[in-house]
């Protein structure tokens, strides 16, 4: 995705709206609240379950459904694309590392920006932190693919 | 009959304490912003690669200047996140629009700021910074966080994301139980 797909005038509105979208359906639903999750992932109440179902439920028939009508996204010329990554190691090893975090303070990237917009300010640390840990593995791999592959640029 | 509905039943109350009304809406608003923007743009838009695409604004690390091309619009849709939780606030938080299918806040702290009904977590500092830290380094390594994965990624049964939702909800599901047993609340 190049930046001059952005140059667009309805892209940004629109990306503006889905974020709109989005997050009102996190406040609404309380996933913005990370004791709601913690109570999720403590089995007392599985409530949450109909959100990441929902959310999936209308992304799947989305993107599966719209390649019947057009191939082309109208703003960006993009083609309408599966979300799909590699299958290995990292995925594993991530995907735990999150779920302690996620396990720990009941909050995830999504929900957290959504929980600052419901008016929780103390989710101001958890969002620090992710961007401390974001830093942190950035970092780290930055340093380790350019000592493995100093031949390779940036872009 | 009347045995097993009335068994069914309970067991729903066991299950679903607060019911699901509310939970399936947002869930359902949740997928239509991801849809609209894909409609849209062609993009499955996640929420956790804002955090390294911002990084790049400040940092010439390589990591994150790959991200360069997508960080004007992340920050965009981060804000469209912020901004459609504080409509939630000051509509249905505040109790200006009302709705049986909607569920006031049972946990947390509520307080008046104005005629602005804000909510405020429990949850201790510590846990939400370490976590925070924690779910940084995971969703990048990751490759994806319960938007990423959980929303884009098996809406797309991508067989990566199938793998990478089961792990980290079968994780945090063991976590939460062991910091609960070990007696830290909130």
């Amino acid at each position: 995705m190049s930046a001059e797909h952005e140059q667009h005038p309805l892209f940004m509105p629109l990306v503006f709206v889905g974020g709109l979208i989005f997050g009102f359906g996190l406040g609404f639903s309380h996933m913005a609240q990370p004791e709601v999750v913690l109570n999720f992932l403590q089995l007392s109440d599985l409530g949450l379950l109909f959100v990441m179902l929902g959310a999936a439920v209308v992304t799947g028939i989305t993107f599966f459904g719209v390649k019947q009508f057009r191939s082309k996204a109208p703003l960006t010329g993009a083609v309408y694309g599966r979300r799909l990554k590699t299958l290995d190691k990292n995925v594993v090893v991530g995907g735990g590392i999150f779920g302690v975090g996620w396990g720990l303070s009941g909050i995830c990237p999504g929900a957290a920006y959504a929980s600052l917009g419901v008016g929780n300010i103390f989710i101001l640390y958890g969002i620090a932190g992710m961007f401390v840990g974001a830093y942190v593995q950035g970092f780290w791999r930055s340093a380790r693919a350019d000592s493995s592959a100093p031949a390779t640029t940036a872009d | 009959m009347m045995t097993a509905t009335a068994l069914f039943v309970a067991l729903l109350a066991e299950l679903f304490p607060n019911g699901i009304s509310h939970y399936a809406i947002g869930g359902l608003l949740v997928g239509v912003g991801t849809a609209v923007i894909y409609l849209g743009t062609g993009i499955p838009a996640g929420a956790s690669t804002f955090l390294e695409s911002t990084l790049s604004y400040g940092s010439s690390l390589s990591r994150f200047q790959q991200y360069r091309p997508s960080r004007d619009w992340r920050v965009v849709f981060t804000f469209g996140i912020v901004a459609g939780a504080a409509i939630y606030a000051a509509t249905f938080q505040s109790g200006l629009v009302g709705s049986s299918l909607h569920q006031p806040a049972t946990t947390g702290e509520l307080r008046d700021v104005g005629g602005f009904t804000i909510w405020l977590t429990d949850v201790q500092p510590w846990r939400l910074f370490l976590g925070g830290i924690l779910i940084g380094i995971g969703t990048r390594l990751g490759k994806g966080c319960t938007s990423g994965h959980g929303v884009c990624g098996v809406g797309s049964a991508s067989s990566a994301s199938f793998v990478g939702v089961a792990t980290f909800l079968l994780i945090a599901i063991g976590v939460a139980q062991l910091v609960q047993a070990l007696g830290v609340s909130p």
